[in-house]
């Protein structure tokens, strides 16, 4: 009755593109933004912030990043954390190499290296495919990380090995570093991943996207028709470890600020951003920034649910039961929706869309 | 299509009510607040069930027999990390304003700690990482709120050098020799190399470094490195199952026990007990005794336990990794109760800073807490955190026990404070830390 195109008549090319063509799709969005740019900081609390909120959007731009490669252009990559890992130690090497620079610069400029690398890794994808592919991006996973536990250049001869993120202001605001409030913080993630979303999701919707979506979907075909492998799945590994070395260099500056390699393992980090690319949906940004909210948010809450109703579990076993309902949530959200929450949030319009007289 | 309304259904339930019942703990005056990080699942378990164990048995004892510290309700909560430092962050977050606010934190981790010390003046909640964590920290003047006492990673490398020299008659001897570190490859792994570095070169040594990857189940490589070059010593840094899994790969190339010394993570009874009578004259660095000899543990087996022995056994007491962390909670206590005697109330984390700073333990007091002979007593100053004598004991174990070997080994504090001074002045720099005066 209310979400509906009925009467809303597009006169000009620039309408019929806009990426939210409805208008109570705009509306939505507006307030999505408020509540994310408003609501959100002057609510939250630090732990919302530091342990919820943060890491959700930092996931979420890297889950985007994977997206373009794995879901649009059909390539499965293992090696998400390791693209990230370069993000974030080339930041670190940048930012105490020269402590002057603007901390955004850096950030996006490790992001270009992380495509290098991620475009060096990604030149077999011209000859193998599928599981042969994810192979050789788990060899990017294990040698990217051996290198920066290895080569003591890359943390600055630090004993032990471990990165930390230096103090810097942005405004005149400190945006990273231990004393940064968190409320800079996540203003940082949040305009990164707005600005990440709205291009990865023109990108998808350009020339670029289209070339993605027909490499994946034949290759020989798209070969035929003009578009070139080469670039087109060297463009999909360098924008998407683009966008992963962005996240990466976000999650030691604006989350954890310090780390070692550790925190880029498969299991910490390449495994569950794939995750939420499949949970969420492949080919699609929303879906993979509901997904990052799944798996971010989801044992989160699974652990601080049973307190808050009163059940009081000794902590390991809360740990085995979260692990368990988490383990069940997924096998049974992917056997009843395959396709991944934004399919879900597909059939949710459609249903809004004829509510309240469904035919 | 029922499944699907169902399950949103109750997600959409399930998030209300969580959402309405904002659980706000009513704050209660007269206590005093510890969060707990545990490990109870998890690759680390072994390791980290006998520590979890020993923080709740002795804040239970406290609260049992003298009714908490100086008048304050012990209360605690323990947060579940897998040893992951992300879930740690979240723990910590989630924990430290409980009840008041954490007067003191222990990570049991030196990836945790490494995120806690940059927070920890930010929360106003001390750190005491007892033996762990970044070894820089000694130097109080750029960490005025992390503590290491009573020792550090690198105190024992060089204690763990100096009962080398011992061992084959003087530290003159020790050109020549060959000695492996074999590490877990991570921050925690990593600490004892720069030491062991600056003294191979001191000492004319020659210092093999092999690093196992986490978890540490697959060491083949780094074994048969050892079963080449036939280092005369093999040091280790392991941790959880990587130091079982070390173990048994010595045995099987038949790498003489007695010259193969783990660190103090790498001397519990989990760690030597799958090995079985392979494990038998494997030593390791500790910085208390194992046992329940002491009267202390006494107190735990009537008050906590009703006096049953079997399930005190059954809950790690006397373990080696259960007596540390009664040793931590002993410390952690103990400058609490110090703080609150000198604000004559309820201490917050910073009161309990300042404590730390002046804190000392003799040996009247360890007799008074039922634990003469544990441990060394302890004195730290503002300057020096790590306590004034460092050093370590040697254990052995017997197949049945762990035993101590010999007295007391000093850490060769002229070779290792330079270093910790000048690492803590690369972090200052590096930070932009004014360092406090002393």
């Amino acid at each position: 009755m209310f979400y509906r195109e009925a009467g809303q008549f597009k006169s000009t090319y620039q309408t019929d593109q806009a990426i939210f063509p409805i208008v109570q799709d705009r509306w939505f969005m507006a307030l999505v933004f408020i509540v994310a740019f408003v609501v959100i900081p002057l609510v939250a609390d630090e732990y919302w912030h530091q342990a919820i909120i943060i890491p959700f959007l930092i996931l979420a731009l890297a889950a985007i990043g994977l997206n373009i490669l794995t879901g649009y252009a059909g390539l499965v990559s293992l090696g998400t954390g390791a693209f990230m890992a370069v993000g974030a130690y080339s930041t670190y090497k940048m930012s105490t190499a020269f402590p002057d620079l603007n901390i955004i610069i850096i950030f996006l400029l490790s992001g270009v290296f992380a495509a290098m690398v991620g475009m060096v890794f990604g030149a077999p994808s011209l000859r193998i495919k599928g599981f042969y592919l994810a192979v050789a991006t788990l060899a990017a996973q294990f040698f990217i990380l051996w290198v920066f536990n290895k080569v003591e250049w890359f943390f600055n001869y630090s004993p032990s090995g471990t990165i930390t993120a230096p103090p810097r202001e942005l405004f005149g605001v400190l945006v990273t570093g231990p004393e940064a409030s968190p409320v800079a913080r996540y203003y940082v993630c949040l305009v990164f991943l707005v600005v990440f979303a709205f291009a990865a999701k023109n990108m998808a919707r350009g020339r670029l996207g289209r070339s993605w979506m027909a490499i994946r979907d034949m290759d020989i075909a798209a070969e035929i028709i003009g578009i070139r492998p080469l670039q087109t799945k060297l463009s999909a590994f360098g924008i998407s470890s683009f966008y992963c070395g962005v996240a990466g260099a976000l999650y030691i500056f604006c989350w954890l600020g310090s780390a070692e390699t550790e925190a880029f393992d498969i299991l910490n980090v390449s495994f569950p951003v794939l995750f939420m690319v499949i949970i969420g949906g492949l080919g699609s940004v929303l879906g993979a920034i509901l997904g990052a909210a799944f798996i971010t948010l989801m044992p989160i809450f699974l652990t601080n649910a049973p307190p808050m109703i009163g059940i009081h579990l000794a902590a390991d076993l809360q740990k085995h039961i979260e692990e368990i309902i988490l383990g069940l949530m997924i096998i049974t959200f992917l056997i009843v929706e395959p396709a991944g929450f934004n399919r879900l949030w597909q059939i949710a319009k459609e249903k809004i869309r004829k509510w309240p007289f469904p035919y | 299509m029922k499944l699907r309304s169902l399950l949103l259904a109750t997600a959409g339930i399930a998030v209300g009510v969580t959402g309405m019942i904002e659980s706000k703990a009513a704050f209660a005056a007269k206590e005093v607040f510890f969060p707990v990080m545990v490990y109870r699942t998890g690759a680390y378990a072994p390791s980290g069930v006998p520590i979890a164990n020993g923080f709740r048995d002795y804040y239970d004892l406290l609260n049992k027999r003298d009714g908490g510290i100086e008048g304050n309700k012990v209360v605690w909560e323990e947060c579940e990390t897998k040893y992951n430092t992300k879930i740690g962050v979240e723990c910590y977050e989630k924990l430290k304003g409980k009840h008041g606010g954490a007067v003191i934190v222990s990570p049991y981790s030196t990836g945790l700690t490494y995120q806690l010390i940059p927070k920890a003046p930010v929360d106003n909640v001390p750190i005491l990482s007892m033996g762990y964590g970044r070894t820089a920290a000694a130097d109080g003047r750029v960490f005025p709120w992390v503590f290491n006492f009573p020792s550090t990673y690198w105190s024992q490398a060089s204690a763990f050098v100096q009962y080398v020299g011992n061992q084959i008659g003087g530290l003159d001897k020790l050109s020549g020799q060959h000695i492996a570190h074999l590490h877990h490859n991570s921050a925690y792994g990593k600490e004892a190399n720069p030491t062991l570095k600056a003294l191979s070169k001191k000492f004319g040594f020659k210092l093999t470094v092999l690093a196992v990857d986490h978890p540490g189940q697959e060491q083949k490589a780094a074994w048969l490195q050892i079963r080449r070059k036939r280092p005369d010593w093999v040091f280790m840094s392991g941790w959880g199952v990587m130091n079982q899994v070390a173990i048994k790969e010595g045995n099987s190339i038949g790498y003489p026990m007695d010259k193969f010394v783990g660190n103090w993570w790498s001397g519990s009874d989990a760690d030597v007990i799958p090995a079985g009578d392979g494990a038998i004259g494997y030593k390791s660095t500790a910085m208390h005794a194992a046992g329940t000899k002491f009267p202390l543990f006494k107190d735990i087996i009537k008050h906590v336990y009703g006096g049953d022995a079997a399930k005190a056994k059954a809950n790690n007491v006397g373990e080696v990794l259960y007596n540390r962390a009664i040793l931590n909670a002993v410390f952690a206590t103990e400058a609490v109760r110090k703080a609150a005697k000198a604000k004559g109330g309820t201490p917050t984390g910073a009161d309990v800073r300042k404590a730390l700073e002046t804190f000392s333990i003799d040996k009247a007091r360890l007799k008074a807490l039922g634990l003469a002979g544990f441990a060394n007593p302890v004195s730290v100053s503002c300057k020096n955190h790590e306590g004034t004598s460092p050093g370590v004991f040697i254990q052995q174990w017997t197949g049945t026990a762990w035993k101590v070997q010999g007295g007391f080994v000093p850490a060769m504090s002229d070779v290792v404070r330079p270093l910790v001074e000048k690492a803590a002045a690369a972090y200052a720099k590096e930070n932009k830390i004014k360092p406090a005066s002393c």
